[in-house]
């Protein structure tokens, strides 16, 4: 497949204006602006994008959401606050390809109306944070941010804003309750944020890879856009292979392309000759698929149904070595410590599974911890505000479903 | 208190939103990067200066994890152990720093050259083990290489 948002990446400038420019870049960014606001977002209908950050939703659907509310002014968050574990997507395109970026937002911000928008940057990217800037202040002298852009009459400001350190962020109330420069913790929904959102006010926030789709799909069309990928999950994809593989990495593939391809075919298969074992399909947040489930295209469809989800195509490979109880041990270190302690199933769930989990590792197990592990991942999942607790939650079931005599056989070596 | 230049930083940065209270973040990193952490005065003078309650920015502030609220060594290592990291080895590399440089997590080793912090992703998972050193991204860690890196940090 032609590469779409990695394009140029292997041009060691390609940070630079002049050189996105040279490869295509911001030609897009006129064509749009040459159109009606209310077209594009046809095309964007029509291209059948959903968004990147894990929860898949249509984008153009989000969007005249948000185009309907009569309220001004209206903001556009891109969220760069890549924390799921596993996921290294979005990195390639915030340091080799901010400019992609930068047309995406400024498109986005004419379809949407917004003149204001703000890269809400993981505090962990330092380097990002380096580029983009740069990148933000090549793209305000060459006049594609500003006042007057292109000399169209059109304004869009773009400021970077760094987080620091949670998790949590990346979940959109967060992010904005973030951005407002308060804790990190998820409001409650209704409102969404396309009614009240930061500051109060409309307020799309999409992710980085979501945003990078835009001027390509100014350039072909929404039908055209359509074409590639699944049937009803099109476009482009990035994927991040990490473990125990031998070309670890990210990959542009068209959406739906199977797991088992992702990782024999592009990833080189597993490390040492070694037999795979699991694959954590999504990032850290979705649940864990045996070996024998990787027959599976990966998209918003076809996960759910091999009992996993998309999430931000965060592939993490296991082969026979690695020991599932540890893994499910150290993904619930992390649930709790990023659980922002807003709603009680999450801030006290994350503590009590990661303490069963521990002693269960240690060999301090006792009869009945199995039973107890999935009580209490049931009464955590659904009844917590944002998907963080139901992320833990799914995690532990399941591990549970697939590798339960692992844990078994721990406990009973007691 | 801040100087004027610093000062003048806040202001443009108010600049940009539309609420002066989302200046809070970008402040605690200023004040973070002046006085190398942030004290209890430091986190008074960003209260002052953006016109906050100091318990709302004691309370913001300690809510995220790279805000850093003991004095720590000249250089902050930032290990990841999370799962693609972990099951490539990082455990064995924190075990290492403990070793080898007395460095605990969440601890500045006794000659106060280095602080470990153990981090949850740092979006290095293709390139793991991996770790910051300060605003350094090191990647493929093994405890030889380790080793060699920090030699560059005295």
């Amino acid at each position: 497949m032609e590469k779409i948002l990695l394009k140029n990446i292997d041009n060691p400038n390609s940070s630079d204006i002049d050189e996105y420019i040279k490869a295509g870049g911001y030609r897009n960014l006129s064509k749009a602006l040459s159109m009606q606001p209310k077209d594009i977002l046809e095309e964007v209908k029509k291209s059948g994008l959903k968004g990147r950050g894990g929860a898949g939703f249509p984008t153009g659907m989000k969007w005249s959401f948000a185009i309907a509310d009569p309220n001004l002014p209206k903001y556009l968050l891109c969220n760069a606050d890549e924390g799921e574990p596993g996921t290294f997507k979005d990195r390639p395109i915030l340091e080799k390809n901010p400019h992609l970026l930068i047309e995406g937002m400024v498109i986005s911000g004419y379809v949407l109306g917004s003149e204001n928008g703000y890269i809400y940057l993981r505090g962990e990217y330092p380097h990002a944070k380096e580029i983009l800037n740069k990148a933000l202040k090549q793209a305000y002298e060459k006049n594609y941010l500003g006042d007057n852009i292109l000399g169209k009459g059109i304004k869009f400001h773009l400021t970077v804003y760094q987080g620091a350190g949670a998790y949590i962020c990346g979940e959109e109330t967060a992010l904005i309750e973030s951005i407002e420069g308060k804790k990190g913790q998820p409001r409650n929904k209704p409102p969404f944020p396309v009614n009240v959102g930061a500051w109060n006010k409309p307020t799309i926030v999409n992710n980085v890879e979501t945003l990078a789709n835009l001027p390509y799909i100014v350039e072909v069309g929404g039908e055209a856009y359509s074409k590639t990928g699944s049937k009803d999950c099109s476009g482009p994809k990035l994927f991040s292979v990490s473990g125990c593989v031998n070309n670890p990495g990210v990959f542009e593939l068209p959406m739906g392309t199977s797991l088992k391809d992702i990782i024999y075919k592009y990833a080189g298969g597993i490390r040492g000759g070694k037999a795979l074992k699991a694959v954590i399909p999504g990032g850290l947040s979705t649940p864990v698929l045996p070996a024998d489930s990787i027959d599976c295209a990966m998209d918003f469809v076809s996960l759910p149904k091999a009992g996993s989800m998309l999430g931000s195509g965060a592939v993490i490979v296991m082969d026979e070595s690695v020991c599932m109880v540890k893994v499910t041990h150290r993904a619930l270190k992390f649930f709790e410590h990023e659980s922002c302690g807003k709603c009680v199933p999450c801030r006290e769930g994350t503590e009590w599974l990661r303490k069963i989990l521990e002693r269960i590792e240690e060999g301090q197990g006792r009869e009945g911890d199995i039973e107890l592990l999935s009580d209490i991942a049931g009464n955590v999942a659904g009844k917590t505000f944002c998907p963080l607790g139901d992320g833990a939650a799914g995690v532990v079931t399941g591990m549970l479903k697939h590798f339960k005599g692992e844990f078994e056989e721990k406990i009973r070596k007691v | 208190m801040f100087n004027d230049s610093v000062l003048n930083e806040i202001e443009g940065i108010k600049a940009k939103y539309p609420d002066r209270r989302s200046a809070l973040l970008p402040s605690l990193y200023i004040a973070q990067r002046e006085f190398g952490w942030l004290s209890h005065e430091a986190m008074q003078y960003v209260a002052k200066t953006l016109n906050l309650p100091e318990a709302e920015v004691r309370g913001t502030s300690s809510f995220y994890a790279m805000f850093k609220h003991q004095p720590i060594g000249r250089h902050l290592i930032q290990l990841c152990t999370n799962v693609s990291c972990m099951i490539l080895g990082a455990e064995r590399l924190a075990d290492m720093l403990v070793q080898k440089y007395g460095l605990q997590p969440n601890s500045t080793s006794p000659d106060g050259r280095f602080s470990l912090v153990i981090m949850e992703c740092i979006g290095a998972c293709g390139t793991a083990p991996a770790m910051l050193v300060n605003t350094d991204f090191h990647d493929n860690l093994t405890e030889k290489r380790i080793e060699e890196i920090l030699e560059g940090y005295k």
